[in-house]
Order: structure tokens, then sequence, then C-alpha cells
């Protein structure tokens, strides 16, 4: 492993593998690739891994693996970051934004000087990169937005949040799988269902994922929701 | 009829728990499961379970159940634990113990004053869905255990079994020291480095009150203010159960089984995982000091604490003589079990 990396103890049950600090797609990308390797050797006691923005925790059984001997099997390992993903899977969300949908798009797009339409626009013309899933079942935070819609948290959170929201904040978007509190920005809500306990992977994202949002209509959200809920997103895989 | 486990009164925090759902965390799923493992693992044994079998975790307060089967063979275990059979003849039944007891009759599972967490495994298990492979109530997603919610008055539990095997009851050998230990045990970090030297002083010199802010997402406490070098936001990174959170109050948040499964405030230090049924079974007023040690230290007492929970499992031992409170009426009806009456045809 490089220089820089920290290897954090979380008790006697768990390690944090931190490559830096903030939240940095190349930082991230070491932290999808620590998980691939890990994953690849299948290395006995180590029991799951969670990755995030900035480090992977690892999950393990005592018992059977010791602190010393996890860092040095980590050590060991050749880490090749998966540089600017092409690979991985792109999913489309339809997102309606807006109204009743996205009570705070007015706000964000003011913030940035823009129109709600150009805040749209720019929301659903980028690819948006899953970061980490955290927070609760399901939950994205995706990276990275532009400057114009980069804005602090609300300043009083909303007491409550429709599930399929999409929320902007601190320069990431998150949507939220359930009904909840929340001090993130609504600008728009997708149809989609971000968990449901039925499909085989509840989740529908996962960490390193590749997220188109496409702008529809409200009677469109409408006529989506009314439709049988596999139809309400696509799942691409891609290649190199 | 289906048999059941009818909840004539559920308690306020009654859920059904196994040892916890694993492999899910990277969605952001959380662990869940008993907040004190050890008891669950002994009422199983005593219920004739294997370990992971899923029970009732009652927490606080104790629910009141009827039987709906032939049979059923239950074992309370937990600090305090008490089961008061209501009907047909009123009794004490001694915790950490089995008991067979007939259709119709009521109970409560509970504690007397000092208890505030007890298991209460079924012989045969619940007849619930395993979810993602395990039966543990996730009450922020909404699934697992029962319908993934709180029990709730008038709810059936569905059981496997009608009536269990004939066989003579099992109780532990002596009561476990389930006693709490004077301090706590922790790791430092993974962010003690975000916390003054003062506040590290502090989280080990000092005494915290679990407030009334305490569920299965982790306890709320109170006591020195420990103070961030600065902020108190960190990049969310992942989260172990023990991690002793500190947002920008200063007053520290110890995360339980239901915790997120990650965050954004820094973790001063972990409780060790030997320690953690042992938090598990603490409520609201009670008062924990914490001790620092080191990885190799806790390993060795991780352990050694596996080897404790083990030989706890291999000595239970069979009831020879019914316990004393057991009244004469009672021993007739058990008498008659094996008879083709029950205790409902002659009350």
């Amino acid at each position: 492993m490089r220089r820089g990396v920290r290897y954090l103890p979380v008790g006697d049950s768990a390690l944090t593998v931190e490559f830096g600090q903030g939240i940095d797609r190349r930082l991230n990308a070491l932290v999808m690739a620590l998980d691939a390797a890990l994953r690849a050797r299948a290395v006995p006691g180590v029991t799951e891994t969670v990755p995030t923005f900035r480090s992977l925790m690892i999950h393990y059984d005592p018992a059977v693996l010791s602190h010393a001997a996890l860092c040095n099997e980590i050590d060991a390992l050749d880490i090749a970051p998966v540089q600017d993903a092409q690979s991985g899977r792109l999913v489309t969300l339809p997102v309606a934004y807006g109204g009743v949908h996205g009570p705070d798009l007015e706000d964000v797009a003011a913030a940035g000087g823009l129109s709600e339409a150009e805040a749209i626009a720019l929301h659903s013309g980028i690819t948006h990169y899953v970061y980490m899933i955290g927070f609760a079942p399901g939950h994205p935070y995706m990276g990275d937005l532009p400057p114009e819609l980069t804005l602090p948290r609300r300043r009083t959170p909303r007491t409550h949040i429709a599930p399929g929201t999409v929320a902007v904040a601190v320069g990431q978007t998150v949507i939220y799988p359930f009904a909840s509190p929340g001090g993130w920005h609504a600008i728009g809500r997708t149809p989609a269902d971000l968990f449901d306990i039925t499909r085989t992977e509840p989740a529908l994202l996962r960490a390193g994922d590749q997220v188109r949002l496409r702008n529809i209509e409200a009677a469109e959200f409408d006529h989506l929701m009314a439709g049988p809920a596999s139809e309400r997103f696509t799942i691409a895989e891609q290649s190199e | 009829m289906k048999p059941a486990l009818f909840v004539q009164a559920a308690g306020p925090f009654t859920t059904v728990q196994d040892l916890g759902r694993y492999g899910h965390q990277a969605a952001g799923i959380p662990v869940s499961g008993a907040l004190d493992p050890v008891s669950l693992r002994v009422a199983n044994a005593l219920a004739g379970n294997a370990g992971d079998e899923a029970a009732l975790e009652i927490r606080l307060a104790a629910p009141v159940l009827r039987v709906e089967a032939a049979r059923l063979r239950v074992a309370l275990c937990g600090v305090s634990a008490s089961l008061q059979i209501l009907a047909p003849e009123p009794r004490e039944v001694p915790a950490w113990q089995s008991v067979t007891l007939e259709r119709g009759a009521v109970f409560r599972a509970g504690f007397q004053p000092g208890g505030s967490t007890a298991y209460l495994a079924v012989a045969g298990g619940f007849d619930l869905p395993q979810v993602l492979d395990s039966r543990s109530t996730c009450l922020r997603g909404g699934f697992g255990g029962l319908e993934g919610r709180l029990l709730a008055d008038g709810d059936s539990v569905p059981l496997r079994l009608d009536a269990p095997d004939e066989r003579t009851e099992l109780r532990a050998r002596g009561l476990p020291d389930l006693a709490p230990p004077s301090r706590f045990r922790v790791i430092m970090g993974p962010q003690d480095d975000h916390f003054t030297e003062g506040a590290i002083a502090a989280l080990l010199k000092g005494e915290f009150r679990i407030t009334r802010q305490a569920d299965r997402m982790g306890l709320r406490l109170a006591g020195p203010q420990l103070a961030h070098r600065q902020g108190h936001d960190i990049t969310s990174d992942g989260i172990a159960t023990g991690a002793i959170q500190v947002p920008g109050d200063r007053q520290p948040i110890l995360l339980l089984a239901d915790h997120q499964t990650t965050g954004g405030y820094p973790k001063i230090a972990t409780v060790i995982s030997a320690d953690l049924p042992a938090i598990g079974r603490m409520a609201a007023g009670d008062c924990l000091r914490f001790s620092a040690v080191s990885v190799a230290e806790a390993e060795a007492i991780h352990i050694a604490n596996q080897a404790w929970i083990d030989d706890l499992l291999r000595e239970l031992e069979p009831l020879r003589t019914d316990p004393a409170s057991l009244s004469s009426r009672a021993l007739l009806s058990k008498n008659l079990i094996s008879g083709a009456f029950s205790a409902i045809d002659i009350a």
C-alpha cells in the first residue's frame, strides 16, 4: 500500500483504511480498488466491507483475524485504482423537478444565479457518480455538482421529505429512499424505488454506479407511478 | 389453527431479533440483532434452539403473551428477568430455565427492578421469513421480524411447532455473572485525533449518564464536555457498533445495533466487542465509565470472552426437581400432560 494511507482501528472488529481527507474522485477510486482487491483475495475472517467517500471500513471476526494480520494482508495487496470509471453500471432515473416534487428548486436556482429551467438542465445534464450508500438503506451520496448548484444545507431542515425526493447540498445530490426529515434542498422526485426489500438486491444503487437523471413532467411521474415498479428506472452494464 | 404466541399487551419496545444481519452494510442496511447476544444465546440453548434462532427482545417493560399452541416451551433470559404466569394458575417461574406452558396460558415476560433487556426464546422458533438471511427487525427499513416493526397489542406471532419435544426442562447452572464492568473498555479512535487532550482525559476519567434519548440505535450520554480540536464535521465514513461519536453539543452518543452504517461526526473511541452485550443491558439513568485498552488486549479479551460464553452454553443442567414456587395444582396439570387431558380441560 502507498504512503499517506492510515489504518484506523474501530474497536476490535473493524478497521477503517483512510486514503485522505475530503470528497475526491481520486481518493474514492482508491477506496473502490481496495474493496475490489479485498473481495478478490477473500481473506478469511473479513465479514463485510463498506466503501465511503475516502475510506473503506472492513468488518472482521477477531476470533479468526487479528488487526495486525489484516493490516499485513492489505499491505500485500496490489491496488490498481479504477480510473474515471467508464466500466460499471449506468443507471437512469426519471425525475420530476420543481413544483410539489421539488419545493426548493426555485431557491437553489436563485442561489446559483440561474433560472429554474437552467438549473434543471444543469442537474439533469451531468452524469452523477455514487460515492457511497449510507444514512439509510439504499440512500446514495452522489457527486459532483458544478459551482452554480453548490450551496450549504438548509438552515431549517424539512420535517417531511417524500420517498424518492432528489435533494442537493454541499456539492452533492442525495435521493431519500424513505419518508424522513431532511436538511437538504428538495429539487425533484423520482418515481423509482431506491429501496425495495422484495427485490433480490433491495438497494437500487451501489457505490461506484454512474447515474443519469432524466427530466420528466409531473404527468409522466404520475403515469410511471401508476405502472409497474420495474419500469421506473433502467440499468445498463457498461464495458470499458 | 396455526400455532402462535398471541400478544395481549406488547410492551413499549418488543421486537424480534436474532444475532443480526451481516453483509449488507454497503447498501446502508444496519446490522440490527440482539443488543445482548449473550442472553439471547443462552435463552435459545435452554429452549433447545440453535444460538442464532430469533427470539423476542424485550426492552424496558414487559409484554403479556398468551399461548395459542398445544404446548409451548419458552425460556426467558436477562438481568433480573422474571417470568410471571398469570393464568390459568398464577405463579412465578425463575428466569434462566425452560418451562413448558399449555394452550391458553397467559404470562408476563419482564423484569424485576434493575432489569431492562430480556430475551424470550420459544422452542422451535418463530415461523417468520428470513429477510436477507436474518429474522432481525430492521425498524429503519421496515422489514424483518414481524412486518419490520415493533410488536403491537393484538399481534399473533406464528410459531413453528405446535408442541415441543418431550424432555426434561433445562436451567443455567447458577446465574451467569452479567454485572456490568466497573469500566467499559474502549479502543481509542478512529478519530481520537479530532479531540483535545482534555476531551480524551474527560472520556477516561469522567462518568457518563445514559439520558432518556436511548434506543436500539444508540445511547445519548450526559457527562463532561468532549471538545473537538477543529469542528465537529468529518467526511462521512463507516460506523461500527460500539463507536462513541460526538456531535456539536460535545456530548457523546454510544452507537448500538440499529446504528446507521455511515456518519459524519468524529468518533473518539469504540467499546470493545466483549463489553457490548453489557452495554445492551443498560437503560436510561445508568452511569458508564470508560478505560482504554490496546487492540491486542481487546483481541485477547474477545477470545477469553468467547470461551466464557461457550462455557455458559455447555453448563446447562436438567431441572431435576420442580421449583418450590410450583403449586400442587400446576404439578397436577403438568402430570396430566402425559395423559389425554390438558390444564384447560380441568379448569
